[in-house]
């Protein structure tokens, strides 16, 4: 027996890379704008796309959205209710969402009607940071209730994200919610993110949200 | 728990890469895996001994090199290795640090493996 080493050198997630590519570019052609909404589970994610899918299709911009869970279909209703078109993605325990799951669920839509599109990840604050889904906006999400430590201990996830969503604001105080560190922590694992401090419920912070939103699409228009 | 999938791709991989070297047995597996990777080595460990079984790589090790977090530091015009992941800073000056150049990656770096001699 002789041993020899082979040089391999290969990304382990290279299928998934490559896919994620292909649809960066697919959805750049369209002139979509695609942001991947990550977060712990319960955070807030279909309460904060529900009313951006709305007020997005008051102002008059086209918006869809992608949702993922692991069996059921309730948000994907709960989202229906916008008016915004919206398909379920059913992982089947699998805890985060992959570039090959989103291609399969675009069949049929015109993406070059749409301003934006939405794909809220598996609640989940580990796996969902290492599958890129051809996004251009990774916005991780955190509310005033799960303590202001949560970008230390998940930094993989906060440092990958472009935008950062602080939810359920109107319970900050209820909660003993410390503002300064929580911002401090994200800038720290992720430095000079854009940060929003928001309520689904009361509307807070959403003005600042949606002209974010306008003005990546405009930055995004110029190429 | 994404460790499973992750194992599962370096099964398919290195399977892949065999075809070219019929015969052979896989001894050992190298993986580069950096520090913002969200991987855990225990749970890749785990799953590796009960995914790889059955395959061509069942009885082989697996061998994580982890790597830091190294970012090019403007104001010190050069690349630094970070201290770790809890504080995005220069070592040297402090400043934050945005421009990463290394602590993703999720790679097979190599394998070793067993050849039988005297195959013409
Ligand atoms: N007070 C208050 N409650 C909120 C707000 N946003 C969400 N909630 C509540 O928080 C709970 C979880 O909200 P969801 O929107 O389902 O959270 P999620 O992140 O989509 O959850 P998963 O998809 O299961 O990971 C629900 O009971 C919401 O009513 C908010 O801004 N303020
Ligand atoms: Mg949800
Ligand atoms: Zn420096």
């Amino acid at each position: 027996m002789t041993t020899r080493i082979v040089e391999l050198r290969r990304g382990i997630l290279k299928k998934n890379d490559e896919l994620a590519a292909g649809l960066r570019q697919r959805f750049a052609a369209a002139g979509v704008l695609v942001l991947n909404l990550v977060s712990s589970p319960g955070t807030g994610k279909t309460s904060f796309l529900e009313r951006t899918l709305r007020e997005l299709h008051t102002a008059g911009a086209k918006a869809a959205a992608l949702v993922g869970d692991l069996e059921t279909d309730n948000d994907a209703q709960r989202l229906a209710t916008s008016g915004a078109p919206v398909r379920q993605i059913n992982t089947h325990g699998i805890c985060h969402l992959e570039a090959e799951m989103v291609g399969r669920h675009l069949d049929g839509w015109d993406l070059a009607a749409l301003d934006y599109l939405f794909i809220e990840n598996v609640g989940n604050l580990v796996c969902p940071s290492s599958y890129d889904l051809g996004e251009k906006i990774r916005v991780v999400l955190l509310s005033v209730t799960e303590g202001e430590d949560k970008p230390l201990k998940y930094p993989s996830l906060f440092n990958s994200a472009d935008a950062a969503v602080i939810t359920k604001i109107d319970l900050a105080e209820p909660c003993g919610f410390n503002r300064e560190a929580a911002l401090h922590n994200i800038h720290e694992i992720r430095p000079g993110i854009r940060i929003f401090e928001t309520s689904a419920k009361t509307g807070t912070g959403l003005a600042e949200w949606y002209a974010y939103l306008a003005e990546v699409r405009s930055r995004n228009d110029q190429h | 728990m994404h460790e499973l999938s992750i194992v599962s791709s370096i099964v398919d991989t290195v399977t892949e890469s065999l075809a070219a070297y019929p015969g052979t047995h896989v001894k050992e597996v190298r993986l580069r895996v950096g520090v913002l990777a969200a991987v855990v080595e225990d749970s890749l460990q785990f799953c590796y001994g009960i995914v790889t079984e059955g395959t061509p790589l069942a009885g082989s090790v697996l061998v994580v090199k982890t790597l830091p977090v190294k970012a090019h530091c403007a104001p010190c015009s050069r690349e630094v290795e970070l201290a770790g992941i809890m504080s995005m800073r220069c070592p040297r000056c402090g400043t934050p640090a945005t421009q990463l150049l290394q602590g993703r990656e999720l790679e097979i770096e190599a394998i070793e493996i067993e050849e039988p001699e005297g195959i013409a």
